[in-house]
């Protein structure tokens, strides 16, 4: 057997159980958190007064605008000088999170402006109150639309999780940079770091293709 | 209220900017009548339209739906909108179904969510209603497999389920083919002659000779003439019968 195959096959227990046991939770955590944080987000800078609408825009500007290794370290060891000491994990959703939802605040946003105001006029004047038209109208509309974006922002988020060894936490890259270290094999090792997190996104793409069809029904 | 009384719109103003859209229009809509709006584009048509259902909001003015004249002019409480517009439904030019949903669901949505109706009585009066507009087969269609007329349609039904006091219909059979318009023209007749109120802003000359019980002509925003469409055929004013001509040549 060649070497990289036996190297593969004896270390893959290893960084499945990482992937299981970090990777996997860290980035659904994340993921789900940063969903509610972008629709609160995109709602905001749409419909909410002037000084939210602010505080909404500068969110995402910061967000975005820096490094997301940078956003790690100050909040984990950062934030302690000020008093707030969180634990790693803590500390890596709530990052991953605020970044995510600043991208995918986005994408919310543009959904709900591609959805055409002759939907709204309908809905006004069928007399559905504003919460009935976003819940029926416009929720639906730009599911669809929002969904090859936002599968985006996921795919680049379980990619980022690799950046939580930095702040201690063991995930498949951490695990696999242990084993790299020991074996002195860095081709071999983070080679199949790298196939694992492509067949990962392989399978995250595979239901963004799913769900599509799902909320695409009524297209022709 | 009384069930008899017209619908009374007075002073009604709105500007876009440097225009004037409506300059103090005022008039009163029987019940049970057929009005047609006809009027140059850019006359205000329109616009007056969609203020009665406040999809515009106008700069003054008072709309009367038989409780007495409201303000529609100042700051008005999301409540008070709601009520107005509870009074009247609008079916817009380019039909602006709910792609995402059945023929039957655009005409169930509202019912359901505004008077709590349950799904089951709701979609037995959506049937009656596709029904009644000839299209009780394409209840399951979504949108996107009817034609333009059939589309149409569809957004009459989902707006007769309001059961409107005022029935608005904007340009209905612009977006049409001659012949799907027919079938819209057709379904807007029936309405007329069970006494349904209905306004109905159009170019269609000959809706307005067959179909109307009164005819306003419009211009930069004022009533510039108000009569029976045998009236308005036989005016001899110069600008009626310059837009006879512009209309009957297209």
């Amino acid at each position: 057997m060649p070497r990289f195959l036996e190297l593969w096959i004896e270390s893959l227990p290893r960084l499945l159980t990482a992937l299981v046991e970090m990777t996997i939770p860290l980035s659904l955590l994340s993921f789900a958190i940063a969903l509610v944080i972008a629709v609160v987000v995109a709602l905001a800078r749409l419909y909410a007064p002037a000084p939210l609408k602010a505080l909404a825009w500068m969110y995402v500007q910061v967000f975005r605008g820096t490094p997301l290794v940078v956003q790690l370290f100050i909040v984990y060891f950062g934030l302690p000088g000020v008093g707030i000491e969180l634990a790693a994990f803590p500390a890596a959703v709530i990052t991953l999170a605020l970044n995510t939802g600043a991208y995918a605040s986005e994408a919310v946003r543009a959904s709900i402006l591609s959805i055409p105001r002759g939907q709204f006029e309908a809905a006004q004047s069928l007399n559905l109150s504003r919460a009935a038209t976003f819940r029926t109208v416009v929720a639906p509309q730009a599911m669809r639309i929002v969904l090859p974006p936002l599968a985006n922002d996921f795919i680049d988020l379980v990619k980022g999780t690799s950046l939580v060894f930095a702040i201690t936490l063991i995930d498949v890259f951490q695990v696999g940079r242990q084993i790299a270290a020991a074996t002195y094999e860095p081709l071999i090792m983070y080679t199949e770091v790298a196939l694992i997190y492509l067949a990962l996104v392989s399978l995250l793409s595979l239901g963004q293709n799913q769900l599509e069809k799902k909320v695409s029904a009524h297209v022709r | 209220m009384s069930a008899d009384d017209p619908l009374r719109v007075r002073g009604l103003r709105k500007t876009f900017g440097q225009l004037v859209a409506l300059d103090d229009v005022s008039l009163d809509v029987e019940r049970g009548t057929t009005s047609v709006l006809l009027g140059p584009s850019g006359s205000g048509k329109s616009t007056l339209l969609r203020c009665l259902n406040l999809l515009e909001k106008p700069d003054a003015g008072s709309i009367d739906l038989g409780e007495g004249p409201i303000e529609v002019g100042g700051k008005l409480t999301t409540a008070r909108v709601r009520e107005i517009r509870s009074r009247s439904t609008m079916v817009f030019q380019q039909f602006n179904l709910f792609p995402h949903l059945t023929a039957l669901g655009n005409v169930t949505l509202a019912p359901r969510e505004n008077r709590g109706l349950s799904r089951q009585a709701a979609e037995q009066r959506g049937r009656e209603l596709l029904e009644k507009v000839g299209l009780a087969d394409k209840a399951d269609s979504y949108p996107d497999r009817l034609s333009g007329g059939q589309q149409q349609r569809v957004a009459i039904a989902r707006a007769l389920a309001m059961d409107p006091d005022f029935l608005l219909f904007d340009e209905p059979t612009s977006a049409l083919d001659p012949e799907l318009a027919a079938e819209v023209v057709a379904v807007l007749s029936d309405l007329a002659a069970e006494h349904r109120t209905l306004v109905v802003v159009t170019h269609s000359l000959a809706f307005a000779k067959q179909v109307a019980d009164r005819v306003l002509f419009l211009e930069d925003g004022k009533i510039l003439q108000d009569g029976t469409p045998a009236e308005f055929f036989s005016s001899e004013d110069e600008r009626l019968r310059r837009f006879r001509e512009v209309i009957s040549s297209v």
